[in-house]
């Protein structure tokens, strides 16, 4: 490596750096004003077009303001946590390959910043740093609402991302690679979302979770928690945390489109062949963040020990059995002589008929039945 | 079983169809217009028999003011926001037709809560309401009405200073 592959690999860094907070802040902007029309409202309209820069307005006005430390904070810690809240999302990222590649100074560059053999592992234990954040925040704070929150919180990320885990899991089984570049190359004929359409389900619920998206933003719940983990935090560690919570969406929301919905692929024409993939992550990462809106504004809170009770009773155990479904998927076609496919369809099939079932009654008392 | 008609037994399809329907239900409203209004960008026509803002003191078509300084509005006042100085009308050059009129009126925007209970009990109909609501002020002094601006018909809405500063 001489200098000028250095060089451009910083200048990477800085312009994915930068890509992504600008994406935040168009994001935040586009879920408020989503959310806006879902209640016949107009959501922000006066900084810049439409509201554009709204968050920019936010965002310096946070900057500007006082951080105000609380007497019983443990200093040192209570600042770090909105650190350790921001940064696990844009380090996520790194692995995610967004594009295909283009050719500058005799140097053929990926629109991925490094492409780890074990890439998906590396996303894992980035979204499982953010705990800290939130776990370290609710502790430093030195207060009673932050500590409740963060305890909820960390139960309930550490919870779901055992079903996240388990559905990731079954994805790379399925394309029998750990690498992201090379799980999108697997997904050339068929994206993964057909087969394992159970698993991105499981993944788009567990994404709320880890993200602390309503429904399952209990750990802010403001009715009975004030903020949640962040109640002291104000100024720019505050915009930190808010910051933080939304890169780490747009990040869950790139790992689903990277690992299910095929990625950066989609038809492209041969006028300027390395901008099509560019805009189609964009267009795919922006529905799957629209879902994650209409989701918002549409489903109330979910109380906490049914929370708990979905994520362990339901998530975990629909994984497991997908998982061994899976297995046989990708096993049974090598010692039988099938078609992968088949094995699939007849999966498939018989999973339906399960669900189906699960209409007749069963003469079990309705919890309101078994109260009355 | 007729108190139990109408309730769903519980199943796995039927609580993901419940969910995607109420999905379905919140993206529809995205079709309905906004009701958002933007003020004071556009000012929405307010309605004719809506009197809800500033006081107005009403003069007789001869040009005598209606008000003569009964005190009766002070009174009804629960918020004791207005202040009425009454006086003999100089028979010469009377303010009001008859005995009396206001030398000093005054109301308080600050503590002013525009119930409206001085025009009921106004028994000239001097005292009105209009529906200019643009009251802002920078100074207790500012927010106190003289009888001189009370007397004035208020600005048109928009026409503040400072309104166009949240254009």
């Amino acid at each position: 490596m001489d200098w000028l592959d250095w060089l451009l690999l910083v200048a990477r860094v800085v312009i994915l750096f930068f890509t992504l907070l600008i994406s935040v802040l168009l994001y935040i902007w586009f879920e408020r004003k989503v959310i806006a029309d879902m209640q016949t409202r107009m959501g922000p309209m006066r900084a810049g077009p439409r509201g554009l820069l709204i968050t920019l307005a936010d965002g310096i006005k946070l900057f500007f303001k006082e951080g105000i430390l609380p007497t019983n904070a443990d200093r040192p810690v209570y600042l770090l946590a909105p650190v350790l809240a921001m940064f696990p999302g844009f380090l996520a990222f790194a692995t995610i390959p967004f594009g295909t590649s283009v050719t500058l100074f005799g140097r053929k560059l990926d629109f991925q910043l490094v492409d780890l053999d074990i890439g998906i592992l590396w996303v894992l234990a980035m979204t499982s740093i953010m705990v800290y954040g939130v776990v370290l925040a609710g502790w430093s704070s030195g207060s009673n609402y932050p500590l409740l929150g963060a305890v909820r919180s960390s139960a309930q990320m550490i919870s779901y991302e055992v079903a996240m885990g388990l559905s990731l899991v079954a994805v790379l089984m399925y394309s029998g690679h750990l690498s992201l570049s090379e799980i999108v190359a697997a997904q050339d004929r068929v994206w993964n979302v057909v087969p394992m359409f159970p698993a991105f389900v499981i993944y788009l619920i567990c994404g709320i979770a880890e993200t602390n998206r309503p429904p399952f933003d209990l750990a802010e719940a403001e009715s009975e928690l004030v903020a949640g983990f962040h109640t002291e935090y104000s100024g720019i560690t505050f915009a930190m945390f808010f910051l933080g919570e939304y890169v780490v969406t747009v990040t869950v929301a790139a790992i689903g489109v990277t690992l299910f919905l095929g990625g950066w692929r989609g038809p492209a024409p041969d006028f300027l062949p390395w901008l099509w993939p560019l805009l189609w992550f964009a267009f795919k990462v922006t529905a799957v963040i629209y879902v994650f809106v209409l989701i918002r504004a549409t489903l109330p809170r979910v109380r906490y020990d049914r929370l708990m009770a979905f994520g362990w009773k339901v998530l975990i155990p629909f994984g497991l059995v997908w998982i061994l479904i899976t297995g046989a998927v990708v096993v049974l076609p090598d010692h039988f002589d099938l078609d992968r496919g088949t094995v699939l369809t007849w999966a498939a099939i018989a999973l339906g008929v399960t669900l189906l079932l699960s209409f007749v009654p069963t003469g079990r008392k309705t919890h309101e039945e078994a109260t009355r | 079983m007729s108190e139990d008609e109408g309730r769903r037994e519980r199943s796995f399809l039927g609580d993901t169809g419940a969910v995607l329907k109420g999905m379905a239900t919140v993206f529809k409203q995205t079709f309905r217009p906004d009701d958002t209004e933007e003020y004071p960008k556009v000012i929405a026509p307010i309605p004719e028999r809506a009197h809800t803002g500033r006081h107005l003191l009403n003069r007789h078509e001869n040009g005598l003011e209606k008000c003569i300084g009964c005190e009766l509005c002070a009174f009804a006042c629960p918020a004791d926001a207005i202040w009425v100085e009454g006086e003999d009308n100089d028979p010469e050059n009377p303010t009001s037709p008859g005995e009396r009129y206001a030398k000093d009126y005054q109301i308080n925007y600050l503590r002013c809560i525009m119930c409206g209970l001085c025009v009921e009990a106004c028994p000239t109909r001097a005292l009105t309401l209009t529906s200019y609501f643009e009251m802002s002020y920078t100074s207790r002094e500012d927010a106190i009405l003289t009888k001189e601006q009370l007397l004035e018909l208020p600005p048109e809405l928009g026409t503040t200073p400072g309104a166009e500063e949240g254009l």
